[in-house]
């Protein structure tokens, strides 16, 4: 692995050509008589490396590149408040007449549209100032690194996570991946910004199988923005052979209501549920739970929940020094181009901000959190950065020495979430507690629960709150959900 | 049904020939270079897609946006090995370099030479459609307000309509070192309705519903039983519904599965786990069950490509292959996998058309294309009679798998108790839970009712997302495990 890991001083426009390309399109787009427009770049490098019982069995090395623009044309130029249409297109071929076709297509797209008095990029005094590199989200040693390493860790996890016991003796292989995003976005209201990121990762997936022939997998990985701080292969590959073989000799429960303790990883897609409620495009359209339920209690006093758009971690190197590293769910900008902030959502209990976006804001007479998300085509949609419930004083294995019957969740299946009722039924597998002790692995069973409920029954708050991901949730316990099985 | 037409084959060449510019003779030295290092196979998948979306919302339409995508995938097989490398150019010099990155893959010298291209007649499932005229545009648009009408004026509870039309037309070509030369013309399109319902006697109960369809078609299709206004009413229906919907049982019962888009449940119980690159692998629960009963006798199973006009149809696979009807479970017994170019290669099995991809940036791999159970003898009326306490299942939103221990899921949207013998209360979603290669064993009756779904389903694998088709008629599963509240 490289050594040196720095962060880019002041990460300085690396793509100009495209950069013009950008503003190019905004520029002509206008001179067809467009209101407003925004256009963004993007151009990322990929590399993928798929390992399997020691050998390589794909590789995949490429760089991409494309452009999105959106165009709004004033309805009544006189009166803003008769709104504006708009429409959006996207292209990966950049050259003249591929860029002009888009252009022309968002032009006519947009005149079948309707007005919608709400439609239209943020106000100019809402953009403010970036600072991209105070962020750290780019570390140049992640392209840096050589191939050859980049495979040998993917390798190194799989040997030891194979070594680790005889009953595993297949995996369904290990990878590892590095990219780099560019994205520049640039718009008719003088905002103009770029940025950079990196990303590395690697994974593995042993295989266990018992005595009788049954098999049983499970996964771990490390990501991380900069590779010093992706963990030992050989760390991930043990953890990930222990995640496979605590499944083995799964059985089924009998249907009953118990305690149910969630482990970070299913916890965070149970609480993300929580932020996704108060997405302000579900609240407008009253079709959440969360709806008109703005300063009103949502769930219990203990549940405070936080999404950062600017989230930057401190690290301790071995050699002393302090590495400052970006969130995986940071950016400078959100995707209407307004500067991403904190923003408790709820408030011991209390439903205090909304995920918005600059649309979703105007809809509801409010100020947009900074929640846009934006990809190519299409209009911007909501998505948080980092986010995370704040953890309690409990360690994990208190949380369980608590229960005396219940479920201990590792993983859940299934899209059984319904956000307009509340409803949450899903396929999951983990561990029996008995006694406050894990006894038996389970699966084949579901849990389900309405989530007005679960939220306010959340009756222990773990201690172990960690950024593997974007968002983060410690060890929960909840009562008075319901396990179906046999 | 299904026209082979050589004439039709050349025309969805020309357009990489005249509008792109490639040769046959550039393709002839990008496989020459990607075999350099010493591969055994190598292909070069170029793909242009237009991708249209129109959605009407609160009555306006809102949102307008067209994506254009063109690049070429090049892949280089080295016995298990896959190098792979794409570009979003397609000059030569940059073809070129990519062929040369996937070529690395290897480690020798140049061992294979390229065939010399040849194209084999292909069928003809489905129009080529347009959908980006000015006139298909103003159709659309109709299309779209039609639904928006219906479903506003199905019940005043109706809150709130959200209608989207979203189709591509998606060019393929493919050229490879075994002399495949092969090229298509993909459409696709698809209505959404999304309705909210409220109930004016009570503000905090709110519902959801949603409909829709479509499929490799033109826009005529959408008359008649695929209308806007059927979508639209279905969408208002379900949701209406639910605004009286009770608590969903919890545990194990008798199951019924209405005909139709229920034969998700083939998909996630056996289809993905008859995939061949997982059985090449040994990491399927189904992994040396070929000529083993799976299911009751009353069950067969098959995955079809070449049903004209499906949203899963595809007159070649994106390898270049014919598609074809593969049987996956006869009489109960399971008889096949669904495989590529390398998984029949070195499974030593045939291949059965089914490699395909998310786009030029992913690589191929084994995939389902319009997955259903066959029709059988029994009266669905017969079949919700003998059951005395259980669940009738007519629609579900999307399932999930564990092809290594088989455990699935699928959550049922629309629901109702079966008591002795009548289907009663609407009940709330549930997700359903079972073991794929266990719970085909327990259907004890099949409909004479097989339907297909509208055209609605999209398939996930490895980060990887192409359009399929389900179907099923109706069935009874005599013990499965719904994952209710009630209890």
């Amino acid at each position: 692995m490289s050594s040196h890991a720095t962060v880019h001083p002041a990460d300085p426009v690396h793509h100009p050509e495209l950069c013009r390309l950008a503003e190019d399109s905004v520029q002509r787009a206008l001179s067809l008589g467009a209101t407003d427009a925004e256009a963004v770049v993007i151009q990322s490098e990929e590399f993928h490396v798929n390992v399997r019982l020691g050998q390589v069995e794909q590789l995949t090395e490429s760089g991409s590149r494309a452009l999105g623009l959106r165009v709004f044309f004033a309805a009544d130029p006189s009166d803003p408040s008769a709104g504006c249409r708009t429409a959006s297109t996207s292209t990966s071929d950049l050259s003249p007449q591929g860029l002009s076709r888009i252009i022309d297509s968002a032009v006519q797209l947009a005149r079948v549209t309707g007005p919608d008095p709400f439609a239209g990029l943020p106000e100019r005094e809402a953009f403010g100032a970036h600072d991209p590199a105070s962020l750290a989200l780019y570390f140049d040693d992640v392209p840096a690194i050589p191939a050859p390493d980049r495979i040998d860790i993917a390798r190194r996890a799989e040997a030891v996570a194979m070594a680790c016991d005889p009953r595993i003796q297949n995996s369904s292989g290990a990878d590892f991946s590095a990219n780099t995003v560019w994205r520049s976005m640039i718009n008719s209201r003088s905002f103009s910004a770029q940025y950079r990121s990196s990303y590395c990762a690697f994974s593995v997936t042993p295989i266990a199988q018992d005595a009788d022939g049954a098999m049983q997998r499970d996964f771990w990985y490390s990501s991380a923005r900069t590779a010093r701080l992706l963990q030992s292969p050989e760390e991930v590959g043990r953890i990930a052979a222990q995640r496979a073989l605590r499944r083995l000799g799964a059985r089924r429960v009998t249907t009953q209501r118990c305690p149910v303790v969630f482990a970070p990883e299913v916890a965070r897609s149970l609480m993300g549920n929580l932020l996704a409620a108060a997405n302000g495009d579900a609240i407008y359209r009253k079709s959440s739970i969360f709806a008109d339920r703005l300063g009103q209690k949502v769930a219990g006093e203990n549940i405070t929940m936080v999404d950062d758009g600017a989230m930057v971690f401190d690290y301790r190197t071995q050699d002393g020094a302090t590495l400052r590293v970006g969130g995986f769910g940071a950016s400078p900008f959100d995707g209407d181009g307004l500067p991403t902030r904190r923003t408790v959502i709820v408030e011991r209990g209390i439903l205090r901000s909304l995920m918005l976006n600059t649309y979703t804001a105007r809809k509801l007479s409010m100020s947009s959190t900074a929640k846009a998300s934006r990809g190519l085509a299409g209009t911007p949609g909501i998505g948080g950065g980092n986010y995370f419930l704040q953890p309690g004083e409990l360690t994990p294995e208190q949380i369980i020495a608590d229960v005396p019957s219940g479920l201990y969740v590792l993983q859940t299946m299934g899209h059984g979430v319904n956000l307009v009722t509340g409803d949450y039924s899903v396929g999951a597998s983990g561990l029996w507690i008995e006694n406050g002790e894990l006894a038996f692995p389970v699966e084949q069973i579901t849990i389900a629960g309405n989530l007005k409920d679960i939220f306010c029954n959340i009756v222990a708050i773990g201690n172990d709150l960690e950024f593997r991901s974007a968002g983060a949730v410690p060890t929960i316990r909840v009562e008075g959900m319901t396990v179906a099985g046999s | 049904m299904v026209t082979d037409s050589p004439a039709e084959a050349a025309d969805h060449k020309r357009y990489f020939l005249t509008h792109l510019g490639l040769t046959e003779r550039l393709m002839e030295r990008c496989l020459g270079e990607a075999l350099s290092a010493g591969g055994e196979f190598a292909d070069l998948y170029f793909e242009a897609v237009l991708s249209t979306s129109l959605a009407m919302d609160e009555g306006i339409l809102k949102t307008a946006s067209q994506g254009i995508s063109v690049g070429c995938g090049i892949r280089v097989l080295s016995g298990e090995r896959t190098g792979f490398a794409y570009t979003d150019d397609l000059s030569s010099e940059r073809l070129l370099q990519a062929a040369r990155v996937a070529a690395l893959i290897a480690n020798g010298p140049q061992t294979q030479r390229v065939r010399s291209l040849r194209e084999l007649p292909s069928p003809s499932l489905y129009p080529i459609a347009g959908f980006t005229a000015d006139a298909e545009i103003a159709a659309k648009l109709q299309l779209i307000e039609r639904a928006n009408q219906a479903a506003r004026s199905f019940d005043p509870r109706i809150t709130q309509v959200r209608v989207g039309f979203n189709d591509e037309l998606r060019r393929i070509l493919i050229a490879a070192s075994d002399g495949t030369y092969a090229s298509d013309t993909q459409p696709l399109s698809r209505l959404n309705v999304a309705v909210i319902a409220k109930d004016p006697a009570s503000s905090s109960n709110t519902t959801s519903g949603s409909s829709g369809g479509g499929g490799r078609v033109t826009l005529e299709f959408f008359t008649g039983l695929h209308s806007p206004e059927h979508f639209a009413r279905e969408a208002a229906r379900t949701a209406i519904l639910q605004l009286d919907a009770i608590p969903a049982p919890a545990g194990e019962m008798p199951v019924v599965l209405g005909p139709g888009w229920p034969g998700v449940l083939l998909h996630e119980a056996v289809g993905h786990g008859l995939e061949a690159d997982f059985n090449r692998k040994k990491t399927s629960a189904f992994a040396g069950l070929i000529g083993q009963r799976v299911a009751s006798p009353k069950v067969t199973v098959v995955d079809n490509g070449r049903l004209a006009g499906r949203r899963g149809s595809l007159n070649v696979d994106d390898e270049g292959n014919p598609t074809q009807e593969t049987v996956l479970i006869e009489d109960g017994i399971l008889r096949g996998y669904l495989s590529d170019k390398l998984s029949a290669r070195l499974m030593n099995i045939p291949n059965t058309g089914s490699g395909r991809r998310e786009s030029y940036q992913a690589i191929p791999m084994p995939r389902m294309t319009n997955t259903y159970m066959l029709s059988g003898q029994d009266d669905p009326a017969d079949i919700l009679r003998s059951v005395k306490r259980g669940l009738y299942a007519v629609n579900f939103g999307g399932g999930q798998v564990d092809i290594t221990n088989g455990k699935f899921v699928f959550s049922a949207s629309e629901a109702y108790l079966i008591e002795d013998g009548v289907v009663t209360a609407p009940v709330k979603g549930a997700t359903l839970i079972g073991n794929g290669p266990e719970a085909l064993k327990y259907v004890s009756m099949v409909g004479n009712d097989l339907a297909l779904d509208e055209g609605i389903g999209t398939c996930g694998k490895a980060g990887q997302s192409v359009p399929v088709g389900v179907g099923m008629p109706t069935i009874r599963l005599d013990r499965m495990t719904v994952g209710g509240t009630s209890h």
